[in-house]
């Protein structure tokens, strides 16, 4: 046969020209301090960390490295003022509060947007329509519950623990910071928060809104550093509640130190789910589906869909369908509003980014990449794919933290269940199909905590999260959020 | 040798979701086209208008002034192109024509009964004729779509084949009104018989029924051609008709087209927009590009 093989092109013609969002109005001041008992104070030792920005490689900020003199200090406020003033409050008030902090997100909405933009690499697309306005909905929704506790949990008697830790991680820096401070508050607990050390901004602004909202000193305290600063919160004998998402590897050292303890403890770890594609699917949102699942804030999402299943017989369809999708991916400048693969958060994530390409190139999976230019400064990763992989490759079974998709096939429901739970995390799933009773089956066999029906990465206040197995346990968000930080 | 193309069975043509459709949508809306961008795309989208008049009262001396804004339309501003066709009834057609001359503007009929297509197969094929005999260049057939929604699909076959034999020479654009369809799972369906049974074009809608156009109905259309195509190896055109007044609408149309097809497509031999207000909006865009300011709408020329 003489017929062209039909292909189409997305590379040449008519294109967008940069379409940066302004940074002017945002100001960065050269040095960040602690921000304990309601007020901005330099470290006991004096020292400073560099936070830069990935895309450029540009130092934004100095930010303060707490040691354990400055997290005691901060636990000391945050215990001063949980006995003496915030579960004195009525609860009403309470809300109040945090209500105000919600407001405050959303008034100073695309200010938040780009800091998170220029100190975490992430697309301004993301952090202007997804990050900040649901932070804010964070804060909104567990306000309202403040001051009805009593009706989530009728015929108990729901009493706060009092001084929560909490450490949060550097892929949704605010909005973790939204998922851990709103519930705490709401339940009448005091907080000493750490954000990750490559993102520390937006929490220290939100430092600055929380001290603008009158809400009582120590209430809600923000230290800074690394994984030291992290160790001294975890051990710190007057903190009753830790609360982590992170890494698992670190999740298990701090079950570990918590062991023998009073603390009551939280954790949501890492991931790696299915995303599975039934061949009666509507396979071209299933593809957008493919896309939102693993190339989403450049795959650093737990609950990324980086290990998809495709069925045998429309796996060829499927495929061709997601490489013509990641041809018109806009991969580089995370400040233009067209791009939708903004820059690796750091460089040390770059490197396991790349030596998961190499293993898996080792490994003998077929590698695939979109053909995008990258930016010859800062971050950057090409979307991935991994083809022909099984169970038994490393690629599969690992958690990359990156835009690396693994792909498999498989023939009947049943061995789509058996693979997709064949993995030490259990953090979410998605299921494609138009077939209703399908999706039932599938999430009561699925060991997941969030499976997601012909959609993927969706969140909302009131819907809890979390996982099974290796990824965690205890559930943030919805009802069930208000309960690791409550006796009952 | 071609290779025989088999026909697929159309009652199971594939699945389309709402939602995701709609989520897709969003994204193609949030591109920001600035500049030198946003000029080419305009004069780009200026070119692939149907420029239209479909009324009862429709008179010789409307489409000749119609057909002359067709070819200046807007000749203070240099350098624009002119837009691909104009688009009128049957009796129409030779006005038009005449009117056109030698310029590239082709002539567009609508035909059989339209826009509710309620008539015999006879009539239908009379009313195609008529218009390709007075020289139309493309004809805007509409489907049955009583027929379609009995689940008759293969009278819905037979009968744009049959028209497409009628229309010789002349690209036959297949309009579904899929404001009756109702759903997108029928408007997929509806693309999927258009293009086997020969439609050099899908269309959206006549511009009688609301809802016309939508992106999200487009987008599945726009879909089914690329499935085609892969198919194939035949690319099929798209014109989505009624509702798309504004700029900023079209923009985002070629976003869609560009990122589902690519670039093979964005161009009037492939993509046309059925409308009568949107040049001017365009216009009015291009005036503001090149001048700095916007100018009122008495500055251009309504015919």
């Amino acid at each position: 046969m003489s017929k062209k093989q039909p292909c189409l092109d997305f590379s040449s013609g008519w294109g967008y020209e940069p379409s940066p969002e302004n940074a002017d109005h945002i100001q960065l001041k050269k040095k960040y301090e602690l921000f304990i008992d309601g007020k901005f104070v330099k470290p006991t030792k004096g020292k400073y960390f560099d936070t830069i920005n990935p895309a450029t490689e540009q130092k934004l900020a100095e930010i303060a490295e707490a040691d354990e003199t400055d997290v005691n200090k901060a636990v000391k406020a945050a215990r001063n003022s949980y006995e003496n003033v915030w579960s004195k409050m009525p609860a009403a008030e309470r809300g109040k509060y945090i209500f105000r902090i919600a407001r405050m997100i959303q008034e100073r909405a695309r200010e938040f947007a780009v800091i998170e933009t220029l100190d975490g690499g992430k697309p301004i697309r993301e952090s202007r329509d997804i990050d900040i306005p649901l932070a804010a909905n964070y804060f909104f929704y567990y306000a309202g519950w403040a001051d009805k506790l009593a009706y989530a949990f009728p015929n108990r008697n729901p009493k706060p623990l009092g001084v929560a830790g909490q450490i949060i991680p550097w892929n949704f820096p605010l909005l973790m910071a939204a998922w851990k401070i709103a519930p705490a508050l709401a339940t009448g607990n005091t907080v000493v928060l750490k954000p990750a050390e490559t993102t520390s901004l937006t929490a220290l602004k939100l430092a600055e809104i929380i001290a603008d909202s009158g809400l009582p000193p120590g209430v809600v305290n923000i230290v800074t550093g690394g994984g030291k600063t992290g160790a001294a919160i975890v051990n710190h004998k007057d903190i009753n509640k830790i609360a982590f998402t992170g890494s698992t590897d670190v999740g298990k050292l701090i079950q570990h130190s918590l062991a023998n303890t009073n603390k009551k403890l939280t954790l949501e770890l890492g991931g790696k789910a299915a995303n599975i594609i039934f061949d009666d699917a509507p396979l071209d949102q299933a593809v957008e589906g493919i896309v939102n699942g693993i190339f989403f804030n450049q795959g650093h999402v737990c609950c990324a869909g980086s290990r998809l299943f495709i069925q045998e017989n429309v796996a060829e369809t499927v495929i061709q369908k997601l490489k013509d999708r990641m041809e018109t991916l806009i991969v580089g400048d995370p400040m233009d509003k067209n791009t939708d693969i903004g820059a690796i958060n750091s460089k040390q994530q770059l490197e396991t980014i790349q030596k998961y390409i190499s293993i898996g190139k080792k490994e003998g999976a077929d590698f695939y990449q979109s053909s995008c230019n990258l930016p010859k400064k800062g971050y950057f990763c090409k979307p991935t794919l991994f083809l022909n992989t099984s169970q038994s490759h490393r690629v599969v079974q690992e958690e990359i933290f990156g835009p690396v998709l693994t792909i498999q096939t498989f023939r009947t429901v049943e061995e789509v269940i058996e693979k997709a739970n064949n993995i030490p995390y259990g953090l979410s799933a998605g299921v494609w199909t138009d077939k209703g009773s399908r999706i039932f089956n599938m999430t009561s066999k699925l060991r997941a905590g969030v499976v997601w029906a012909n959609t993927y990465n969706k969140f909302d206040p009131t819907s809890p999260f979390g996982g099974y197995k290796e990824s965690g346990f205890g559930r943030e968000g919805g009802l069930h959020g208000l309960q690791p930080y409550l006796s009952l | 040798m071609k290779s025989a193309i088999s026909i697929p069975d159309f009652s199971k043509s594939p699945a389309i979701d709402q939602v995701g459709v709609e989520e897709r949508v969003a994204r193609f809306t949030a591109r920001s086209i600035k500049k030198a961008s946003k000029v080419q795309g305009l004069k780009m989208a200026l070119n692939m208008i149907d420029l239209t008049t479909l009324e009862g009262k429709d008179t010789e001396g409307k489409v000749k002034q119609m057909c002359y804004k067709a070819m200046h339309l807007h000749d203070v501003l240099p350098g624009l192109p002119n837009v691909a066709a104009v688009c009128v009834y049957p009796t129409m057609v030779r006005t038009a024509k005449q009117a056109l001359k030698d310029s590239d503007v082709k002539v567009a009929s609508v035909s059989t009964a339209f826009p509710s297509g309620q008539s015999t197969r006879k009539v239908k094929l009379l009313d195609t004729t008529f218009a390709v005999e007075n020289g139309a260049d493309e004809i805007d057939m509409v489907i049955s779509r009583g027929e379609f929604l009995k689940g008759n699909y293969n009278f819905v076959f037979d009968e744009i084949a049959a028209i497409k034999e009628a229309c010789g020479k002349a690209r036959l654009k297949v309009i579904f009104e899929t404001g009756e369809l109702s759903t997108l799972d029928n408007v997929r369906r509806a693309s999927d018989i258009a293009m086997y049974a020969g439609a050099d074009f899908i269309k959206t809608s006549t511009g009688k029924i609301s809802p016309a156009a939508t992106m999200p109905v487009s987008l599945v259309m726009l879909e089914a051609i690329r499935d085609y195509y892969y198919k194939t190896g035949i690319m099929v055109g798209m014109k989505p008709a009624g509702g798309i007044s504004t700029a900023k609408l079209a923009l985002h149309y070629l976003v869609m087209v560009k990122e589902t097809l690519g670039n093979a497509w964005l161009n009037n031999h492939w993509f046309r927009f059925g409308a009568s207000s949107l040049a001017n909006d365009i216009l009015m865009q291009l005036a503001k590009e090149a001048t700095g300011v916007y100018q009122g709408s008495e500055y251009f020329s309504k015919d």
